[in-house]
């Protein structure tokens, strides 16, 4: 079983999980030097010759306007007129010493690992559950696709409203079960819970969907032998499926991270980072920077989005590596 | 074992109840009467329900729509037609570099979205794109676009040698063999490139409040965002909206689940 790389066909506005990335292909490594070969090597430019124009065009160099919106000090004059003054690494500098950078890395780090710990579990459990094909189980399956493939801006405002102080349905249940009024999305002491409880559940169908095909992978054999040697059921899964799922699930819990990293809309949506800085990320704190505001101020937010790349790159080697690894073992 | 079965299909409906319960929610409140929409115990089932949130949404929204249905198209179109090319150059012509072509292509879909929202705003504001809404299907196709090479790339990679050297043979250039031969084996790709850029396009708020705030033209998903800071009393009119918008991921799930579920997985596992 190889695992070549996931793309969790993400919410790709950002939202809890992304989309997964099919693995180079076994490529030969002869070269030939003959006419037929060097005309190959150019239909096969001529192919691509779309995509990379496009790479270029539409990801390079948004990319390196990024770059340069981050080293200048772009005010909205500046912006029409294209004359910023040049402003170094003092916007990065800004950030680091900023009020808020602080709040927005803890909150970033909580969002991202707990949003993953329960994601993951959550999968696996079902996914687990799921794996004894019973009755109904496909269908029941299916359905559990249901909010990872909505609008995030439907399952957002829909869970906004639901976590309302006066109006929404959370509160009511735990009135009737005898608790008090949560102010959710407006005291700063619950609003972070608030938007990891509403991406936990935009994430679980992911998990769900990869780990369920991670376990389709172990052999049936393997479940066999150990029912054979009288393993029991907890026996079964933590010296079979937990060791088996390792590659599948370290792949699972990396992509996510990188994916909930990045994650605006749901928090945007449901308590803009507020209230004050409760729910700000490093991603809601670029969005509310750059257009959040009656005035933007593109140039520290693109400093922090480069650090968000940054944080990205570094994971996105960590992936190569696992692939490799994998590869040849 | 028979009664051990049941009992799971009853246990696993119940968890696909609690997890389908905000969507429920959903149509329950786009179902309320606006008088009932305060009360602080809410109703839980549609009792006395009312179409008037189904009648404010369509008689505002529906250019909205109109608008994201044109967007996703648009974007579909212009996904397939450079990832197919590309996942065959890959693929079945041995594109040198093809690895390096590769990485960027996953690192490419780690950029976080708001950053891309930046470089693009910052281009278009120069270039007057802004609240077009061609400025908005090339931004919400870049979503697309890498996981479509790699759909496409790992797909063709795994069409047998056989079929495209009988095209060589038969006479067939690399752009006969793509068309008529690898194209049409790719069917399904494309089937499922399509589904998801799609709905990408459609499901995009970042692209669409940051590029397109004041459009002429905005797509669904900022008429919702739009509607929540205008009249935030009328919660029917804005669930009757979301579950609107929500129709197309509901019928692709019914019509090609099969695809969804290949897309959520490619490559992720393979023997």
């Amino acid at each position: 079983m190889t695992t070549t790389s996931v793309d969790p066909a993400g919410r790709a506005s950002d939202g809890g999980a992304a989309g997964p990335g099919p693995a180079a292909p076994a490529r030969d490594g002869r070269r030939r030097r003959n006419p037929a070969g060097a005309a190959r090597r150019w239909t096969a430019i001529g192919f691509a010759a779309p995509l990379l124009a496009y790479l270029a065009v539409f990801y390079a160099y948004p990319l390196w306007r990024n770059i340069e919106l981050s080293l200048h000090d772009y005010t909205v004059r500046a912006f029409v007129q294209g004359d910023p003054a040049f402003a170094g690494f003092e916007k990065y500098a800004e950030v680091f010493t900023s009020n808020a950078f602080g709040p927005a890395l803890v909150n970033t780090a909580l969002f991202t690992l707990v949003s993953i710990a329960f994601q993951y579990a959550i999968g696996l459990a079902l996914a687990v559950f799921f794996h004894a094909n019973f009755r109904l189980s496909g269908v029941l399956r299916a359905l559990f696709l249901v909010p990872w493939l909505l609008p995030l801006i439907v399952s957002s405002s829909t869970w906004a409203w639901m976590l309302n102080s006066d109006h929404g349905i959370i509160n009511s249940v735990i009135e009737a079960f005898g608790g008090t009024q949560i102010n959710w999305l407006t005291s700063p002491d619950t609003a972070l819970t608030a938007v990891i409880i509403a991406n936990i559940w935009l994430g679980v169908p992911f998990n769900l969907v990869i780990l369920y095909a991670g376990l389709q992978q172990i052999p049936a054999e393997v479940y066999e032998a150990a029912s054979i040697d009288g393993a029991t059921a907890p026996q079964r899964f933590w010296r079979i499926t937990f060791p088996l799922l390792r590659s599948v699930s370290a792949i699972t819990l990396l992509l996510g991270f990188v994916y909930t990293l990045k994650v605006v809309d749901v928090i945007w949506i449901m308590t803009t980072g507020g209230p004050g800085d409760a729910s700000l990320t490093l991603a809601v704190w670029s969005y509310r920077e750059a257009f959040g505001t009656g005035q933007p101020d593109f140039s520290p937010a693109a400093a922090i989005g480069n650090l968000l790349i940054l944080i990205a790159l570094v994971f996105g080697f960590v992936h190569l590596r696992m692939q490799r690894t994998w590869e040849r073992s | 074992m028979i009664t051990r079965s049941h009992w799971k299909t009853v246990l696993g409906t119940l968890f696909t109840a609690l997890m389908l319960f905000p969507v429920y929610w959903m149509v329950n409140v786009s179902l309320t009467p606006t008088g009932d929409l305060r009360r602080s115990d809410p109703n839980w089932f549609p009792t006395d329900p009312t179409f008037e949130g189904y009648d404010a949404a369509l008689s505002q929204q529906l250019p909205a729509l109109g608008t994201s249905l044109g967007i996703g198209l648009g974007c579909v179109a212009l996904t397939v037609v450079i990832a197919a090319p590309a996942g065959y150059a890959l693929a079945v012509l041995n594109l040198r570099g093809g690895r390096t072509l590769n990485f960027l292509l996953l690192v490419a879909q780690m950029i976080p979205a708001v950053v891309m929202a930046m470089g693009f705003y910052a281009i278009y504001v120069r270039l007057g794109l802004l609240n077009t809404v061609w400025g908005l299907i090339v931004a919400d196709s870049t979503i697309a676009v890498p996981f479509g090479v790699l759909l496409y790339t790992t797909f063709m990679a795994g069409i047998p040698k056989d079929l495209v050297h009988a095209a060589r043979i038969d006479g067939a250039g690399p752009w006969r063999t793509f068309t008529r031969v690898v194209l049409p084996v790719s069917r399904n790709s494309t089937l499922t490139v399509a589904l998801f850029a799609f709905l990408w396009a459609w499901s995009d708020f970042i692209f669409a409040s940051t590029l397109n705030r004041s459009g002429e033209f905005v797509p669904i998903t900022l008429g919702i965002y739009q509607y929540i800071g205008n009249n935030t009393t009328q919660w029917n009119a804005i669930m009757a909206t979301a579950v609107v918008a929500s129709l197309p991921a509901a019928i692709l799930l019914v019509v090609a689940q099969r695809y969804v579920a290949a897309g959520v997985t490619a490559g992720a596992v393979k023997d």
